[in-house]
């Protein structure tokens, strides 16, 4: 299946979760300073282990940076 | 208690103190280990951070070297442009870093960074409902700070001028007004180009300075958060010692009586 990782088309195995999709682009388990939201909406850290990503879901990952 | 003892004169947001006048914000900084120096430099305790899209060739962690100064993160929502934006941004800043404080900016316009007021003042209302502590970028007007402050504000951060123009404090006048109106703490975010404008910012009645820029890209950054450090202290004096008022005529300091005819 295809998500929309960040404005860009991703193919990742169905079922894939939240957390697993994190694995694959390296973020560390704690991942303090990671945000996530799924079809604009946040996906809170304690449910990442369990939030099955869908076929063409806009997928948001965010860190920290310096700003402001 | 005395008017120079800076340490019995916190700065207290939606009850929590802070010993420093100065808020940092992070952006400019040419490394991380120039930020950790101009954050010891400042001695602020407050520190924004910033949330965007994931890069692998990041290097270095933001969050490790903040913890490590020992600030509290105030995570921002710049780039947001709608009220929903910014709201999401904001939850996703408050799982991200476990603080539900939050910089709010909903910027109006590309090349000011001018608060859009209507969408501002929409986003404050729904993060404060949704238990946020909300400190508002907004712009030098008083009757939006009022509204900002009755919709639940924790603070109001009115602009001195648009963000990183470094052109100081425009309208002072405003920013009196807003202070001698407000009920909670207001915070000069934007403009200050040197330690000076920040000295003005508090001597004005301001509570605290928020500044990025004037630091983060000044040719010594540490040098310029000293300087701006010792600005915001010192027009906090001198707003609490009670200034002279301005005359039109001179006014001798030396007696007139008892001057040598020859």
């Amino acid at each position: 299946m295809t998500i929309l990782l960040n404005g860009e088309a991703r193919d990742l195995a169905p079922g894939t979760t939240v957390r697993a999709l994190l694995d694959a682009l390296d973020v560390p388990g704690g991942a303090r300073g990671v945000a996530v939201a799924v079809d604009a909406e946040v996906v809170p850290r304690g449910e990442w282990e369990t939030t099955e990503l869908d076929e063409g879901a806009r997928v948001e990952v965010l860190r920290a940076i310096q700003g402001g | 208690m005395s008017v120079t003892d800076t340490a019995a004169d916190p700065l207290t947001i939606s009850g929590r103190e802070l010993g420093s006048r100065l808020l940092l914000g992070t952006g400019g900084f040419r490394s991380l280990e120039s930020l950790a120096a101009a954050i010891e430099a400042s001695g602020s305790e407050l520190v924004t951070v910033a949330l965007r899209r994931i890069d692998p060739e990041a290097r270095g962690s933001l969050v490790d070297v903040l913890d490590a100064a020992g600030v509290q993160l105030l995570p921002n929502t710049a780039g947001c442009f709608t009220a929903r934006d910014a709201v999401l941004t904001a939850k996703l800043a408050r799982e991200a870093f476990g603080t539900d404080w939050v910089k709010l900016e909903v910027i109006g316009d590309d090349r000011t960074l001018l608060p859009d007021a209507p969408a501002l003042l929409e986003a404050a209302e729904e993060l404060v409902d949704a238990g946020f502590v909300v400190l508002p970028y907004t712009n030098d007007d008083p009757i939006l700070a009022r509204r900002l402050e009755d919709v639940g504000c924790a603070a109001v951060m009115p602009l001195g001028s648009p963000i990183g123009s470094g052109m100081g404090l425009l309208n002072t006048y405003n920013l009196r007004l807003i202070r001698e109106h407000a009920g909670v703490p207001v915070i000069l975010d934007a403009g200050v180009g040197t330690a000076s404008d920040a000295a003005l910012a508090m001597e004005l009645g301001c509570d605290a300075v928020l500044c990025a820029s004037a630091i983060s890209r000044a040719e010594d950054p540490v040098a310029m958060a000293k300087a701006i450090r010792l600005g915001v202290e010192g027009g906090r004096l001198a707003a609490r010692a009670g200034r002279i008022p301005r005359r039109l005529f001179a006014q001798a300091s030396t007696p007139e009586d008892g001057v040598a005819r020859f």
